[in-house]
């Protein structure tokens, strides 16, 4: 039987994750139950809409490093307009999501380097953040916390949100026409030009989805934490680029997994405990956990080679 | 023979005094420090009091554990699954010092929901069901005017220097000092600078503006910043007023020289750092099952001119003068708090 270069691909990071589990529960029986796995999994769930929506942007062949301040932004509008005049709320939401749409335009059409447009928008959405929220606070919409704490029946919610967040993508980029236009873009603009689609559209379009994931991010983490600052989610930036590359994406050629992607941000989330309760100090600990990062990168590498040779035979 | 009966006896007697004499209710409890950021002297002070202190506590027995956690990235979300993490480890209570009053929230209810003690302190948390020990900054501010006014019934011109913009630290000492102000209106506070706790910029900001400004008799200040304003005085060829020091080591030392050359007075007040070891026994006195008030309020250290010298001398050089609290010290402002 011969088995998929996709699956391959998917292989390293659905190891690396049971692997750490396994670590965890070694460690700390008590995480082996409902409860133990909603805590450790439950913050990982912002984590991976994150990382989906880094992902997208990155089967275009762009980065954003906008990520963190963008979610962070949509979590102090989630903390306060939409908690208070659901209305205006979605309406920011849907203004945001047009905003992120014509960053990709603005993007594709003048040619430019998409981290220097992010990053500079990432002043602006951190800007428009404080503004909104200038001192922590802020409440979670009811149902957003509802959401965040329900206890379906024997599996955890963490665990649920993460399957059904895979599926959908999964469906959407891997198994739709969109998806595959989506990942074209990526892997071979000129063929997707040449063939009649307007890349421009799809490229709007990819950023407009991103965008939508990152306001979900922004939801479901102000349904966890209850409440909102300004400064909530900058790590999501780095933490969404490394969860897809963790998950076997690629920074070039439209190469991204969804599963791979929600498996990386599991899997982060997972290292950071796993840190913890090995009680190493915190002065190590950025170090370690970039230490795991390398451990599974050089791991695909060698079976990227692998498969090269293979196909080289 | 008869040493080794002795022995026996000593041990056997050992083993059935020690569980009335040592251990308290709390003996088998776990604690667990929560702490988002240990890059500056101060929180460096704050970490070294905590193992001091809890390490003795442990060896007492009064608790089973006490392990300071600190965040590699000052985020809240990280601290966020570090309590999580705590929860999960089956700690009694958690000990922070929040990166955001707020956006813990949702892992403190957690903890709460799963029967664990929460003391927030220093950076404090708005859960209602967390403990909050915090420091009455506008008093600290309060107290600067009120020292002066004593010291100089004349009153004058008053000089002040802030801290950091748009933290609320800074808000609230300037409210205290406007306040005393406004109730010794014999003192004008002819000019404001933005020092941002630092000594450099301090000096740097007071250098712009005392070109300004007419005589000044004293200058009120947030800490980190008293000594860069004496230099600022001093390369100005202007006479040095009456500055209110932040407890810094340069701050004291300068304060002592100036003492001991022509009689300087001033006083000095800050936040000790060894305010986690007082979080540590309010946590223990709950675990114990004492009845303790959900908001307390920490004294601020106060250096006067009397004390200055077994302050120094107990201060690390480039660090911060410290006091580390005891239990009696708990159970005194938990008893003031009802």
């Amino acid at each position: 039987m011969k088995i998929s270069s996709g699956t391959i691909r998917l292989i390293i990071p659905a190891a690396s994750l049971a692997l750490l589990l396994a670590a965890v529960f070694y460690m700390q029986p008590r995480a082996m139950s409902y409860t133990g796995l909603n805590l450790l999994f439950n913050l990982a769930v912002p984590i991976a809409l994150a990382t989906v929506a880094q992902m997208l942007i990155m089967a275009v062949n762009d980065l954003d490093l906008s990520m963190g301040a963008f979610v962070s932004f949509c979590a102090c509008v989630t903390a306060t307009f939409l908690q208070a005049s659901p209305a205006i709320g979605v309406l920011i939401f849907l203004g945001a999501i047009a905003a992120y749409a014509v960053i990709g335009v603005v993007i594709h059409v003048r040619e430019l380097p998409s981290i220097v447009v992010t990053l500079g928008m990432s002043f602006v959405w951190g800007g428009l953040a404080v503004l909104m929220l200038p001192s922590p606070g802020g409440e979670a919409p009811i149902w957003a916390r509802w959401l965040m704490t329900s206890r379906p029946p024997f599996v955890p919610m963490a665990i649920v949100a993460s399957i059904v967040i895979a599926a959908v993508t999964h469906f959407v980029i891997m198994r739709s026409s969109v998806g595959v236009l989506i990942r074209g873009i990526g892997g071979n603009v000129r063929s997707v030009e040449r063939a009649g689609w307007s890349v421009i559209r799809i490229r709007a379009g990819t950023y407009a989805l991103a965008g939508f994931f990152a306001v979900l991010s922004g939801i479901t983490l102000v349904g966890l934490t209850t409440s909102a600052d300004a400064n909530i989610a900058l790590r999501y930036t780095l933490l969404s680029i490394a969860g897809v590359i963790l998950g076997g994406g690629e920074f070039v050629g439209g190469k991204v997994s969804p599963i791979g992607a929600v498996i990386g941000a599991l899997t982060l989330t997972l290292a950071g405990s796993f840190l913890s309760f090995m009680r190493i100090s915190p002065d190590w600990q950025i170090g370690a956990q970039g230490a795991i990062l390398i451990v599974v990168l050089a791991l695909r590498l060698f079976l990227n080679r692998l498969e090269k040779r293979e196909k080289g035979r | 023979m008869i040493i080794r009966k002795m022995l026996f006896a000593s041990v056997a007697i050992a083993c059935v005094a020690g569980p009335f004499s040592a251990l308290a209710e709390t003996s088998g409890k776990k604690i667990a420090l929560s702490n988002n950021y240990a890059g500056n002297s101060w929180r460096q002070a704050m970490l070294t009091s905590w193992d001091k202190i809890t390490k003795d506590a442990v060896a007492k027995k009064i608790v089973a554990a006490a392990d300071p956690f600190t965040t590699a990235e000052n985020q809240a979300t990280e601290q966020a699954a570090q309590i999580q993490n705590m929860i999960l480890q089956g700690y009694d209570a958690i000990v922070i010092n929040a990166a955001s009053p707020t956006a813990l929230n949702g892992a403190i209810k957690e903890a709460c929901n799963a029967g664990i003690t929460v003391v927030s302190f220093d950076g404090i948390v708005t859960e209602p069901c967390a403990w909050r020990i915090a420091v009455d900054f506008k008093g600290m501010g309060e107290s600067q005017v009120e020292y002066l006014a004593k010291k100089m019934p004349k009153g004058g011109n008053l000089l002040e220097i802030r801290g950091l913009a748009g933290v609320s630290v800074d808000d609230e000492i300037h409210a205290g000092i406007q306040a005393g102000a406004q109730k010794n209106p014999q003192f004008k506070i002819v000019g404001a600078v933005n020092g941002d706790w630092a000594q450099d910029v301090a000096q740097r900001a007071v250098a712009g503006i005392l070109p300004s400004l007419p005589e000044i008799t004293a200058v009120v200040t947030q800490g980190g910043d008293g000594y860069g304003a004496a230099q600022a005085f001093a390369a100005a060829n202007r006479p040095t007023p009456t500055i209110v020091m932040g407890n810094r080591e340069d701050e004291l030392v300068w304060w002592k020289q100036q003492k001991d050359k022509n009689g300087y007075e001033t006083m000095s007040v800050s936040i000790a750092p060894g305010v986690s070891t007082l979080a540590f026994w309010v946590a223990q006195q709950i675990l114990d099952g004492k009845q303790v008030k959900k908001d307390l309020v920490v004294p601020f250290l106060r250096i006067d001119q009397a004390n200055l010298e077994t302050n120094l001398a107990s201060t690390q050089k480039g660090g911060v003068a410290n006091v580390e609290y005891s239990l009696e010290d708990a159970q005194k402002v938990i008893s003031s708090a009802k």
